[in-house]
């Protein structure tokens, strides 16, 4: 971060401050004008930096929404990797204030806690603040949004029907008696055990936007992340509800479009397994 | 708290400038408590913002994914061959049952006798490419079949032995359809 700052600031020279450029503005939009100034100044830095850039070019998915016509484009940006932190996020917010404040995407916390990031990036879904930028080769980094997924602009989809789906699994405790000491409902530590692996989950889709057998049937099948979510409340042994919720997956989309495919234990930026606690739903549905 | 507020953009603002440049006029403009932005908004009502953004929904183009998505995994993770192979298979036994009926009527000789004869007579070179061609998909199909019953069963669902156990099946039905092709 302090990289990004101390770069930010070679870029605009000696009085490169916010207010000096308010001061500077006269009579000019000052936002227009410092966009142009920001602009033209970082692509000439990242050029003209000498033998020492590492230079790092990367394609990112444009789309906007205000001119729908317009088809989505690939957008290249080069960065010197000598100013950017390591992460593929630190890059994208580095493209975003110093070279096109246009670009748009999601994030939030930077440590692989919110989910907001989540892209594809080289071909492989994951959160851009825990995706290393390669640096050993001068290949370009190709950023697109998660697969299959309506582009709400550039970088960002539409989730509204992972989150219903998510609402449709009723993900809280469902229970009708009342615990013993009228204080807590506990279990067992080997019960609690049967949690691990499945509550880490953040939720941020990059599994099931991984899945070719969700994205061609996103409609009705749950998809891996929701059904790690759903077996999170079938495994846990304070839920009363675990008939009914075998129930409702007992059907030929919701639970069985999962033909093992596990792209989505392969790309699961948590390092969880949801293709297995698919099979252990398959498993327990049919034993 | 607006107090507050007033003292820390001022400030924060002061902060940031040359000593020079504190006059009258941009002293009264770092006190002011609102930020200008120069962009124009407008008010409009909730079912305004839903028309606009259904408008919006209407247009909203599909990512791209089967193409962009890492090949080794979408394309080489077994899965889907296990799917070709096996369409293949049923969809040449379909194939051949119908020519086998239609055969009398149509005259064609498709009996064993006269299969094996005609495909006898072939070069050696091209005897082994058609066997393995039947063979390779059918090796496949078993070895793969057999890894996704232990995947069913719950064994050998770790990432790493994921990637592993894909490459092993190809290696194998490679291996296994060239066996078939060459010595039997």
């Amino acid at each position: 971060m302090a990289a990004l700052r101390s770069s930010t600031s070679a870029l605009l020279g000696a009085a490169a401050s916010r207010p000096a450029l308010r001061i500077a503005r006269a009579g000019v939009p000052a936002a227009v004008r410092g966009m142009a100034d920001l602009a033209s100044g970082a692509t000439h830095s990242n050029t003209a930096s000498g033998e020492n850039a590492k230079l790092k070019t990367f394609q990112i998915y444009r789309w906007n929404p205000d001119q729908p016509t317009e088809k989505p484009r690939m957008q290249a940006y080069t960065l010197d990797l000598n100013k950017t932190g390591p992460m593929v996020l630190d890059a994208l917010i580095r493209i975003k204030n110093e070279i096109d404040p246009t670009l748009t995407f999601r994030r939030s916390c930077r440590e692989g806690i919110c989910g907001s990031c989540a892209m594809n990036i080289n071909g492989t879904n994951t959160l851009a603040c825990l995706c290393r930028i390669p640096a050993e080769d001068n290949s370009e980094l190709k950023i697109y949004p998660l697969p299959h997924t309506y582009v709400v602009k550039d970088l960002v989809p539409d989730l509204t029907q992972f989150y219903k789906q998510y609402k449709s699994i009723k993900p809280y405790l469902q229970r009708d008696t009342p615990s013993p000491d009228g204080k807590e409902y506990r279990q067992s530590k080997a019960d609690r055990k049967k949690l691990d692996g499945l509550y880490e989950c953040i939720l941020c889709a990059c599994c099931s936007t991984s899945c070719p057998s969700y994205w061609w049937n996103s409609e009705e099948y749950l998809g891996p992340a929701i059904l790690l979510q759903s077996y999170r409340w079938l495994a846990d042994s304070r839920d009363e509800k675990t008939l009914q919720r075998r129930d409702a997956l007992n059907n030929s989309m919701s639970l069985y479009r999962c033909h093992t495919i596990l792209n989505c234990t392969r790309t699961c930026p948590k390092g969880l397994n949801p293709g297995l606690a698919i099979q252990s739903i398959k498993k327990e549905m049919a034993l | 708290m607006i107090a507050q507020r007033v003292g820390t953009t001022a400030l924060r603002r002061v902060a940031g400038k040359p000593n020079a440049f504190i006059t009258a006029n941009n002293l009264a403009r770092s006190l002011s408590t609102s930020q200008t932005r120069p962009v124009a908004t407008q008010k409009i009502s909730a079912d305004e913002a839903r028309a606009i953004l259904d408008k919006q929904r209407l247009q909203r183009p599909v990512s791209p994914h089967l193409d962009i998505y890492d090949k080794q995994q979408t394309w080489f993770g077994g899965s889907i061959w296990q799917r070709f192979t096996g369409s293949a298979f049923s969809g040449g036994l379909y194939a051949f049952g119908i020519a086998y009926l239609a055969a009398p009527a149509l005259g064609w000789h498709l009996e064993s006798s006269s299969l094996i004869a005609a495909f006898g007579a072939l070069p050696a070179a091209v005897k082994a490419s058609v066997k393995f061609l039947a063979a390779w998909p059918f090796v496949f199909h078993a070895f793969n079949g057999v890894r996704h019953l232990t995947l069913d069963l719950g064994y050998g669902m770790a990432r790493q032995t994921i990637v592993k156990g894909g490459w092993y099946v190809w290696g194998a039905s490679f291996v296994g359809g060239l066996a078939l092709a060459l010595f039997y």
